[in-house]
């Protein structure tokens, strides 16, 4: 990684990295104790480390000449591994935590390996950092193929992915100690979240700069959504953690929000990091990865700007359905539940142009695993985007909500849709900028693409099962008019559903195990350069 | 307008201010009605924040994670009702930062815990759940024996003051002191609560040893307050079933 740097760069690379060394020492020393020591420590480690690495290659032999007319890789690989890293991290602890639900005397009795600490890891991990670093080191690949050139400079692309991976083991370590803001997907404290603003203005400006620099008249489809999902992230991030810090040396805080507002805020954020977040980024990585694999160009350019201005619109309008029946103000309720509903046009739209993008190549999804993990990815989200709409309907969330439906259908969008396109483009792009032809074991492939189809499956039936019976015990009568069942007894009744869930997610979690196996395999030994090469002619902006 | 989208793709800052104004309109037409809801939800008069000791005990009920399984928000449908109690108010987590309204039932909502079960119930639950519900998957919590940290109370109830919770001076000074004697009804301080917080506060030793304060005491203390902030959704409910 050093060796893609000049003197300049490396010598700029050394300067951030003691940066960050006296940050982390300045949180240390201020904090003294708890969770913001200890993270403070961690970005210290982190910057001596990068430092002393700098510091010694310093000296080392200088890139070859002519690397602008080369694509910028290096940093797509380290995401890449990251996201791998991240998977086996946030499928682990997703297991793990699954199987204490049907074993719950099986938790040691230590504080860091209770339910509650470790539920936001096993997100976290999974939202950020599976999702995020493939979606980060996806994007750095698909700007640079899309607008033909090279990324807009060498060291931007590691402050992203270095600072991103940091705030991702900030946030993980910290609900292992017990420190959280227990907002839903968003539980990282408040230093952590202005440290990844930093990293997303960083990322915002290097994807604009290489936007710039393209040598293509427009800007493609793919781009549209990274763009969304940068920028739109941002604006969710920030203003859903607004919060007012204990004192600056602790990691305590309380958000600005209180109650209602902080109901709604936070929804209108949880909904549309699964919009912007879940969505948007992957299927960027969709309108890339699915033509380029089958062979086809999008089937209909017009259906993608429907689907691309409609998702944008309606997705930040929904996130109310998550407060059906509750103190929140009935016309927001409905606001919600109506662009839930509208929502699906725009979503089968996206999910219908790439199934109709894949005709002509049918008998390249019966032999190609690797297509074949996108078009599943296509199928589920359009199931899960319709399942989406029908749960945001008033009266059958008063059945769902609270459910295992929710956790069913969540799971079968990202499961299904997220992980099977993250999986889809990992073997398209390893191989190439590994300079392989394919991935070290095509077998291996196929059989990663079983286990995760039928885990996935086992998981979302098993869940949908669990949540329909819950929802049904907790509302039935008897023909006195009194309660049929205890709380418990819905409990009780959960036993074999939450077993065959910890199967379901055994299986996919061993699916990826294989997947990164197969990837370390490929990359070993492999040149950095990919075969392909931007066209050097004048920026077209 | 394809002709118009056709020349939009070839300009970035076109596609990102394009992008911003289309997914700023729903949040703002959503949310900021709420910003007046000070004045569309009415307080109730009987509305008390959280003693410090509640509030530390809100901190280790955040700090587990126990919002992950447990929700705070009774649905106004009927089975809830009759399930849990009156439906919840907005008023009722006016004070809330963060709100726990929760999003999954794994275990039962919460939100009229207050008064339903003994404090030694609730010890000897939390510390092991299945000595009183076999049937339980909760996870047990045996180190909440342990003393709990006062040191950051005042500035938590300073912090909470300056964003709108109405803690005064003299609460904000006293917080580490009512802390420890909401646990010691006997002690000086158990009146100085009272007259602070009002006659609804629960003055005992929550983990029947008054001799130490523990975040077993600060939980238990937070999970009998719940609900019993207001009576507000009890009469709210008594006047519509006249």
């Amino acid at each position: 990684m050093i060796n893609t740097l000049s003197l300049s760069e490396r010598r700029l690379g050394l300067v951030l990295s003691v940066l960050l060394a006296v940050l982390g020492l300045v949180m240390a020393a201020a904090a003294r104790h708890g969770a913001m020591a200890v993270h403070g420590g961690m970005a210290m480690v982190l910057g001596v480390a990068l430092a002393v690495k700098l510091a010694a290659a310093l000296d080392d032999p200088l890139p070859a000449a002519g690397r602008a007319s080369r694509y910028y890789d290096a940093p797509t690989r380290f995401g890449i591994v990251m996201t791998l890293i991240w998977a086996m991290i946030g499928m682990g602890a997703g297991v793990w935590v699954a199987a204490l639900l049907y074993w719950p005397e099986a938790t040691p009795l230590l504080p860091w390996t209770s339910f509650g600490r470790l539920r936001p890891v096993h997100t976290t991990g999974i939202i950020f950092g599976f999702g995020g670093n493939a979606l980060i080191a996806t994007s750095f690949f698909v700007v640079q193929r899309t607008s033909r050139t090279r990324l807009a400079d060498s060291v931007s692309p590691w402050v992203v992915l270095l600072g991103f991976n940091l705030f991702c083991l900030w946030g993980v370590s910290g609900y292992l100690m017990g420190s959280t803001q227990s907002k839903e997907y968003a539980e990282a404290e408040w230093y952590a979240d202005i440290w990844l603003v930093v990293v997303w203005v960083t990322y915002f400006i290097l994807y604009l700069r290489t936007l710039a620099r393209r040598h293509e008249p427009h800007i493609y489809v793919a781009n549209w959504y990274y763009l969304a999902f940068i920028l739109v992230v941002a604006m969710l991030h920030i203003v859903n953690n607004l919060a007012l810090p204990v004192r600056l040396t602790t990691a305590e805080s309380f958000p600005i929000w209180a109650g209602v507002q902080d109901a709604m805020v936070q929804w209108w954020y949880g909904h549309n990091a699964v919009a912007f977040f879940l969505t948007a980024g992957f299927l960027g990585m969709l309108y890339y990865f699915l033509p380029v694999r089958s062979g086809r160009p999008i089937w209909s350019y017009r259906l993608s700007i429907l689907s691309f201005w409609g998702i944008v619109f309606f997705y930040i309008w929904v996130g109310s359905h998550h407060l059906h029946y509750t103190a929140l103000p009935y016309w927001a309720q409905t606001l919600g539940m109506t662009f839930s509903v509208m929502l699906l046009v725009p979503s089968w739209a996206s999910a219908g142009n790439a199934i109709a993008t894949l005709n002509g190549a049918w008998h390249k999804v019966r032999d190609d695993a690797t297509l074949r993990f996108m078009f599943v990815a296509a199928v589920f989200y359009g199931l899960s985007t319709f399942e989406g709409s029908f749960l945001a309907i008033r009266p059958v969330n008063s059945l769902s909500h609270y459910t295992d439906w929710t956790v069913g259908h969540v799971h079968s969008g990202t499961l299904g849709w997220v992980a099977m396109i993250i999986f889809g483009a990992i073997y398209t792009l390893v191989p190439q900028i590994s300079g392989r032809e394919t991935m070290a074991s095509p077998r291996a492939v196929e059989w990663h693409f079983w286990l995760a189809v039928t885990g996935t499956l086992i998981y979302v039936v098993a869940m949908w099962n669990a949540g329909i019976t819950q929802g049904l015990m907790w509302r039935a009568y008897d023909e006195n008019g009194a309660l049929s069942y205890s709380f418990i007894e819905s409990v009780r009744a959960m036993a074999p559903y939450y077993l065959l869930r910890t199967i379901g997610g055994a299986m996919f979690l061993a699916g990826a195990v294989i997947c990164a196996l197969n990837c370390r395999a490929t990359m070993r030994a492999a040149p950095i350069e990919a075969a392909d090469r931007p066209l050097a002619t004048q920026p077209a902006e | 307008m394809l002709k118009l989208h056709y020349n939009l793709e070839k300009v970035s800052m076109g596609l990102v201010v394009g992008i911003i104004v289309a997914a700023s309109i729903g949040g703002i037409v959503e949310i900021a009605p709420l910003f007046s809801i000070n004045e569309t939800v009415e307080l109730p008069d009987d509305l008390r924040p959280h003693t410090p000791l509640e509030l530390a005990g809100r901190e280790i009920y955040i700090r587990e994670g126990c919002y992950a399984c447990h929700s705070q928000m009774v649905r106004s449908l009927a089975d809830e009702l009759d399930r849990y109690g009156p439906y919840s108010l907005a008023a009722e987590s006016a004070y809330d930062r963060p709100m726990l309204w929760g999003s999954k039932r794994t275990g039962p909502d919460l939100a009229r815990l207050g008064g339903k079960y003994s404090d030694d119930w609730h010890v000897a639950h939390l510390i092991d759940p299945r000595s009183v519900v076999p049937a339980s998957i909760m996870p047990s919590y045996p180190w909440l024996m342990r003393p709990l940290e006062i040191g950051l109370l005042r500035d938590e109830l300073a912090t909470l003051a300056r964003l709108g919770v109405p803690y005064d001076e003299a609460m904000i000074e006293g917080a580490a002191n009512d802390a420890l004697a909401q646990s010691r009804p006997d002690s000086d301080g158990a009146e100085a609560v009272i007259e602070r917080y009002g006659e609804t506060v629960a003055i005992r030793s929550f983990d029947g040893d008054p001799s130490k304060l523990t975040e077993m005491d600060a939980v238990v203390a937070y999970l009998q307050s719940l609900g019993t902030l207001t009576n507000a959704p009890y009469e709210l409910l008594a006047e519509g079933a006249e």
